[in-house]
């Protein structure tokens, strides 16, 4: 584990001086005798713990989630049925999704959230420590709970992460309720951490850092935060009018007792549009930090950059539509969805341009932080471009539902969020532990991630054109040969994870060259003004920022 | 290196992958790309797509030459210097108004075919294409013919034990037939969950709501055999209930629809005859294995024995063995609240006689029940 | 070389004081205010889809109570062409069928067509008509004074029944549109409805 200050461990670790900052003696009453054990973990309400909590977890799942992408990547390896029957594959697929975004992105951006926006900020720590861990806490247990769903007679859920209705009403089994009532305790887990962060950032900056003199991960997730306290809500009335749909008679969904099926993908992408912003917002934020960093350049156009945030997280409120163009929506509301959804490409784009004008004329070097960096930029486009074809309606008819869709949130969320998360933890890590991580294992990581992941999304856009729908256990032969290279990039994007397993269990053992404060030459912000590996208590005097 | 010697060398690759790239998408039918389809909206939208593609790749193209340009000749092991600008409002203005003119250009033809792809006004046929688990319905409004259209290919396929066929997981026992040249009106809905009924021939994909009715229409130029499938994940076997259309010349499409409407009539004489008639124990038991193999075995698997917690087997289950009233009511009433549907008007009473005969003796089941189509009426429609 | 590169100065020399503990109630409760404002208004979001609806048309669903005519002109310029589709739920076993498939008419004009249902097993079924126009904008205009749809319809066992259906198009209907598609869909409500509750409404 990534402890700051275990000072009871034997081993190769910085001393106890590093409990405290010299800055601070005053209110140290708290601080006997540092806390170690289970019971650290348990009770913590540090933000520097709870972060790494979060962010163990978030890597725990993604390896679950994945292994369920090999299972699915497996069955579609060849035509016919091999290895799962159709039931048990539409579990896969609906539980790889609940977890990989419920429990791998999101809870890793709340990891980074929790890590670095007190730092970041001068401030000691979250707002509400003991919420904070309850934060944290509840969400094993939700897992826990959505996992053993599976083992339930009768399977787990089937009707893919977005659960319409009837299918996930009606037609479902009765680990549904199990569903249920886990997806409402990740939202009261990120409904509890969206209040911490917007509290924190409102109240705790230091004397000095006014809004527009916040790091950019800050405000992008300020304005997360925003949009999860707006939509988790609606995703807990969703969820539960499935609930009362299937067990206690009500008929929001049903045709038969005068509701309407299609109500329930209006609330749901209500939902499930600002979602998936909440979950590349943060991956925005990151980028903003790191790219400036490694070109040695102030970040181009800072307000723009905050002023296209806040507008994109606009924008996510009137699109939702774009996810139903082949419910039967009359041609006016078509036309405004599409319009709408185009617009959101213009404050994105400008963000791209941005980034790219802080690299053009700076001074760049190539660590790994910066090559994920660099790797988000190219691809995440890559995504977004693919989102501006599947906006167009009359094409998205041909697109809707196959894997062409399939490809484009693959890059966005993979290639996108998910590389800005290594990357972000490429870049904090050494503050995080006092030491250099391993560079020859982090280049074989980013280079077999690299080639792995292309090879295993780029020919989905291949099938989708072609005809493949989404959420098929088996396909026509025409699908064969991309799916198998397919499923091969997917054998080995999946392995190439292990080798990050490998890093960071050595990172964490306090392995490798000591670093400093500063750790990267061009970077800039409070985080590096603090000794590394940090202190387990920081900023507990405010510094002044001028 | 000058910046516009690396500017001619990215146009020059550029347009060297872009031709190779064309000759490769663009021949009608291939992997790699959507099809321009059979119909005249089918080809705008093909031409759309094609158009955001360029537009697209033309974006990523201006904007990683100059991140490349960057990474290559700003890079501080070739010593160069970080400049100090961080702001511009010139080029971010540009930047800004330039994507959002682009975004026009694509929307106004995109809005233009929209607006021609819902109007179905003055349809020369109108079919009402119902989905349910896992199998479509086809019923011509301007005629009275109608049938289910289910999945062909053999479970054996499937399950790796025959070769796969060439149209593997895309062929139908009934095809949907229309007349080509003519405006043909979709009117789409569900018996059940949602389904999604997509002919990428037709660039046609829309909805099946259950309760609901959607409308789409097409107007086929060329005849031919298309196939599609279902694009809203519906539960087991969304994966298994394809859609195949034949588009006939017009003479010969009328041919056919008197062809159906004679054997429809000559179906319901048949059902009629049955009735009142005894199948022999092979008769019944031969027809029966052929229905449990296309209708049943999908969940009750080939063997009976299903899957435990899911599909209850038939092999030594109560029902198989004892309760014949019970067993003929699951197959015509189906079991609200799970995934055992109703077949009354899937399959005909000898049918149901045939496949109820089949479960209760094959397996070992043995019991040597008879079941004839007068008892399957009995159940449905009189005193028991 | 570093000084030269922060804007922002951290100046930890000068002590900025103790921290005093911040209260967070304040900004803590407006925000739980909003997130229980979003919960409500997603359930909000029921009835307002069906407001919107109803106002709109646009998902095709017709008027639940019965409509009241207001004499209004007939316009007999305009011929609207008003197809009929039933059909049964799975596992509904009626018998369900239009007596007029398709009905040419003016709007403003009152028409009456039948329905007719046949119970076919022994035991006594309800059911519930669920109705769907499409094109959906149409909707709005097809306006029922008297419709099966309003009201469960049970049938003993073995029991037929004609049902009618009186409506009229509103004036109103956007010049483009010239035919709309009716559809009913029967579905078997037994289990769901107490049977002391059902109303009749056939001849």
């Amino acid at each position: 584990m990534v402890s700051t200050t275990d000072t009871t461990h034997s081993g190769d670790r910085d001393a106890d001086t590093q409990d405290h900052v010299a800055s601070d003696h005053i209110d140290d009453h708290h601080h006997h005798e540092a806390p170690y054990g289970i019971s650290r973990w348990l009770l913590t309400t540090n933000h520097k713990d709870i972060g790494t909590l979060y962010l163990w977890f978030a890597f725990i799942m993604f390896l679950v989630g994945g292994a369920m992408a090999m299972v699915i990547r497996a069955e579609l390896f060849q035509p016919g049925l091999q290895i799962v029957e159709p039931n048990f594959f539409n579990q896969m697929t609906t539980v790889h999704g609940l977890i990989m975004v419920f429990g791998a992105v999101m809870p890793a951006f709340t990891g980074l959230a929790n890590w670095m926006i007190p730092m970041m900020i001068g401030a000691p720590d979250m707002a509400l420590p003991r919420m904070n861990n309850w934060s944290f806490w509840i969400l094993p247990f939700a897992f826990l709970i959505l996992l053993s769903s599976l083992f339930m007679e009768g399977g787990g859920p089937a009707f893919g992460w977005t659960f319409y209705a009837p299918l996930s009403t009606t037609y479902s089994s009765d680990s549904t309720a199990l569903f249920v009532f886990s997806v409402h305790i990740m939202g009261i887990s990120s409904i509890m951490g969206a209040i911490n962060v917007i509290v924190t950032i409102f109240n705790m900056r230091a004397p000095g850092m006014t809004y527009m003199k916040m790091p950019l991960f800050v405000w992008t997730w300020l304005i997360t935060a925003f949009l999860l306290i707006a939509v988790m809500p609606v995703l807990a009335a969703a969820v539960t009018m499935v609930l009362t749909d299937k067990f206690f008679g009500t008929s929001f969904f049903d045709a038969a007792g005068g509701g309407d099926p299609v109500l329930f993908q209006h609330i749901f992408w209500f939902f499930g549009h600002p979602e998936v912003y909440i979950m590349i917002l943060p991956a925005f934020g990151i980028i903003s930090q790191i790219v400036p960093t490694f070109s040695r350049k102030k970040l181009f156009g800072y307000a723009s950059m905050v002023y296209a945030t806040g507008a994109i997280a606009l924008l996510s409120f009137i699109v939702w539509g774009h996810h139903m163009f082949t419910t039967g929506m009359p041609v006016e509301y078509e036309i405004f969805f599409m319009f709408a959804t185009m617009l959101v490409s213009v404050p994105t784009g400008v963000k791209v341009f941005n980034w790219v004008a802080t690299m053009w004329r700076g001074s760049i070097s190539f660590e790994i932080p910066m090559m994920f960096a660099i790797a988000f930029i190219v691809l995440f486009t890559i995504g977004g471009l693919s989102g501006l074809m599947l906006a167009i309606v009359p094409a998205d008819f041909q697109y809707h539902d196959t894997y062409f869709v399939v490809a484009h949130f693959h890059y966005v969320l993979v290639t996108g969020a998910i590389f800005s998360i290594m990357a972000a933890v490429y870049y904090w890590l050494p503050k995080w532990t006092g030491k250099m991580f391993d560079i020859t294992l982090a280049k074989w990581h980013f280079w077999c991630s690299l080639v792995s992941v292309n090879v295993l999304f780029f020919p989905m856009h291949f099938v989708g054109l072609a005809g493949m729908p989404r959420r098929i256990p088996d396909y026509a032969l025409q699908f064969a040969d991309f799916n198998k290279w397919i499923s091969v990039g997917g054998f080995a994007f999946g392995l190439s994870q292990l080798i990050f397993l490998a890093l960071i269990i050595k990172a964490c053992r306090h392995q490798g060259e000591s670093v400093s404060s500063q750790v990267w030459d061009g970077a800039e912000g409070l985080e590096w003004e603090i000794p590394s590996p940090a202190p387990y208590h920081t900023f507990e005097t405010p510094p002044i920022v001028r | 290196m000058k910046f516009s010697s690396f500017i001619s060398y990215m146009s020059v690759l550029l347009i060297v992958c872009l031709s190779f790239a064309a000759q490769a998408i663009d021949t009608g039918r291939s992997n790699l790309n959507m099809r321009p389809g059979v119909s005249d909206i089918s080809n705008q939208v093909y031409g759309l797509h094609m158009l955001m593609f360029y537009v697209c790749i033309a974006i990523a193209v201006v904007v990683f030459t100059f991140m490349f340009y960057s990474m290559v000749v700003h890079r501080k092991s070739k010593g160069a210097k970080a400049a100090n600008f961080h702001e511009n409002l010139t080029v971010e203005v540009v930047w800004t108004i330039v994507p959002f003119a682009i975004l026009i250009f694509m929307a106004v033809p995109a809005a233009y075919t929209l607006i021609d792809m819902e109007d179905v006004s003055k349809p020369d046929v109108t079919v009402l294409v119902t989905g349910s688990q896992w199998k479509w319905h086809y019923k011509y409004m301007d005629n009275d013919v109608e049938y289910f259209s289910v999945l062909a290919t053999e479970q054996g396929q499937i399950r790796n034990q025959l070769t796969k066929t060439q149209n593997y997981l895309l062929e139908v026992d009934r095809p949907l037939v229309i007349p080509t040249g003519k405006k043909i009106r979709f009117l789409i809905t569900s018996d059940d969950v949602i389904h999604s009924w997509w002919m990428p021939d037709f660039a046609i994909k829309k909805d099946a709501n259950p309760g609901f009715i959607n409308e789409a229409w097409t107007n086929v130029n060329t005849p031919g055999v298309y196939r599609g499938q279902c694009a809203e994940l519906c539960g087991k076997d969304h994966g298994f209930m394809p859609i195949v259309v034949v588009a006939k010349e017009p003479a010969q499409y009328d041919a056919w629809v008197a062809e159906q409407e004679a054997i429809a009539q000559r179906a319901r004489d048949e059902e009629q005859r049955l009735l009142s008639m005894n199948m022999s124990m092979d008769e019944l038991m031969s027809q029966g294995e052929k229905v449990y193999g296309a209708v049943c075995a999908a969940c009750h698997m080939p063997n009976g024995e299903g899957l435990p917690g899911v599909f209850p087997a038939l092999k030594g289950s109560a029902l198989a063995l004892e309760d014949i009233p019970g067993h003929i009511r699951i197959i015509v009433e189906g079991s609200p609240g799970t995934s055992m549907a109703s077949f009354a008007k899937q399959l005909t009473m000898s049918e149901i006689a045939a496949v109820v005969t089949y479960e209760r003796n094959a397996w070992g089941n043995d019991t040597g029940d008879i079941v004839q189509a007068k008892d399957i009426n009995a159940i449905m429609y009189g005193k028991e | 070389m570093q000084d030269n590169k922060h804007d922002d100065e951290v100046d930890k020399s000068a002590h900025a004081g103790v921290r005093t503990p911040l209260d967070h109630t304040k900004t803590v409760n407006k925000i739980l205010l909003l997130v229980a404002g979003m919960f409500c208004f997603a359930f909000a979001l029921v009835p307002l889809y069906d407001v919107f609806c109803k106002v709109t048309g646009i998902n095709g669903k017709t008027n639940t109570e019965a409509a009241v005519y207001t004499a209004t002109d007939i316009d007999e310029t305009r011929t609207i062409t008003v197809d009929f589709i039933t059909r049964t739920n799975s596992g509904m076993p009626w018998e369900f069928t239009a007596q007029t498939r398709k009905i040419d008419v003016h709007p403003g004009q009152m028409n009456e067509v039948a329905f007719y249902v046949r119970n076919p097993t022994n035991r006594d079924i309800i059911a519930q008509a669920v109705p769907s126009v499409s094109p959906g904008t149409a909707a709005l205009y097809l306006n029922k004074t008297e419709c099966f749809c309003f009201q469960h319809q049970p049938l003993k066992a073995g029991e037929e029944a004609l049902m009618p259906m009186v409506f009229y198009v509103d004036p109103q209907l956007p010049e483009d549109i010239t035919f709309f598609t009716l559809q009913y869909t029967l579905y078997d409500i037994t289990r769901t409805v107490d049977k002391d509750t059902v109303d009749v409404a056939m001849n």
